[in-house]
């Protein structure tokens, strides 16, 4: 009894030390698959794209994300109280305009998750200034160039996610100088026979 | 930890002590508990990260001596509706010679993947034939444009067939007014037969 009794504990302390919550997710992303198996990076910028195209944004570093709200609130004038603010550092991804924020960070965060999003505008103009997902990423980057790391870009999109949607997100990275950014998959297997399956061979 | 108060002093004094009481406790629900916390940890525990692809665009801004890309390597796949996939080899820069664009689909046999096999394997054995503008480092180029009715999932399969198949130059660009006549007139060719 008492030896499983340590075990129990032994590894309820490994899991409880190891654990990090998976985020939550305001929509439910399928993504593609593909034989690459790159890990997503430390403090990523995270863009979902859901079916619909509604563009969804997180940021994987609290310290980061504290600071981009503070400029996000000075810049863009919301007037966010200090309560908001944690609510949006603590928050889930995040898709509304700037002008119903501080609607949406008031409800508690146990209702958040039945708020209908509309997702972060994007123009056709691509620049920071009108189109709101160009300036979260910048805000996000200068952020975390702030903190201490240089921010990677990931998307998650849904796979049946319309190009254009995808083309308006992308057209957004690169017209603000961002050529290099990760695209979120799911693993699968390297198919016999080609050249990567060669590859693979060889290093193994 | 889990010691029991022997009643006493005020007790008989120098009589027998009373009865000595256990000191072992049940431990089973603290072990109950303790499973119980394992199991939630585990379910809610996110062990590994996702996986990710990489992907590099060209840059935006205009560079004085554009890409030649020689005529011999380059191939050229447009997305388009229902998964489909039209690709044609070379620039298709004369007007007067229009390529032979060809249908396909995302399959292991005979698709889009057996096509850029087949374009390596000639660009392999084609650059060191000594023609003119024909270099030992030639390498194969394909071009990506995908259609406004192509899916997501088209555009990431489509950047996997690259890495499956070893092409490393590659580009994601804008599909224009003529690759769009391509792909209409493949389909009135196909649907007339």
């Amino acid at each position: 009894m008492t030896a499983m009794c340590d075990v129990a504990f032994l590894l309820l302390t490994f899991f409880m030390l190891a654990t990090k919550f998976k985020p939550d997710e305001p929509v439910v992303v399928r993504t593609p698959s593909s034989i690459s198996d790159i890990l997503m990076p430390e403090n990523a910028i995270l863009l979902t794209v859901d079916p619909q195209g509604k563009v969804y944004f997180d940021y994987d570093n609290k310290k980061a994300k504290r600071m981009l709200i503070e400029t996000v609130s000075k810049e863009k004038q919301l007037n966010l109280t200090e309560a908001q603010m944690q609510a949006f550092v603590n928050g889930a991804s995040f898709g509304l305009p700037f002008n119903q924020m501080k609607a949406y960070l008031d409800i508690p965060p146990m209702e958040q998750k039945q708020f209908a999003f509309t997702g972060i505008p994007i123009d056709t103009s691509y620049v920071a200034e009108t189109n709101e997902l160009g300036y979260w990423v910048q805000a996000a980057r200068f952020a975390g160039q702030e903190e201490g790391h240089a921010p990677r870009i990931c998307i998650k999109c849904d796979a049946a996610t319309a190009y254009p949607k995808v083309k308006d997100v992308i057209k957004t990275l690169t017209k603000n100088k961002i050529d290099r950014f990760n695209l979120l998959t799911s693993l699968e297997a390297i198919p016999e026979g080609t050249a990567a399956w060669d590859e693979s061979r060889k290093t193994n | 930890m889990a010691e029991i108060a022997e009643s006493g002093g005020g007790g008989k004094k120098g009589g027998k002590k009373g009865k000595k009481l256990s000191t072992r406790i049940d431990l089973t629900p603290m072990v109950d508990l303790g499973f119980l916390l394992i199991t939630f940890f585990i379910f809610t525990t996110t062990m590994s990260k996702p996986k990710t692809m990489e992907i590099n665009m060209p840059s935006e801004e205009k560079t004085d001596k554009p890409n030649e890309v020689k005529d011999y390597t380059a191939m050229t796949v447009l997305l388009s509706k229902e998964h489909r996939v039209y690709y044609y080899l070379g620039m298709a820069n004369d007007p007067m010679n229009p390529p032979d664009v060809k249908v396909t689909y995302f399959q292991a046999k005979n698709g889009i993947r057996d096509a850029i096999i087949d374009l390596k394997k000639s660009v392999y054995a084609e650059r060191n034939n000594g023609a003119a503008g024909h270099k030992a480092d030639d390498e194969p180029v394909i071009l990506i444009k995908a259609d406004t009715t192509s899916q997501y999932d088209d555009l990431v399969n489509i950047l996997d067939e690259m890495q499956v198949n070893g092409i490393n130059i590659y580009a994601l660009v804008d599909i224009s007014e003529v690759d769009r006549e391509f792909i209409k007139l493949t389909e009135q060719a196909n649907t007339g037969n």
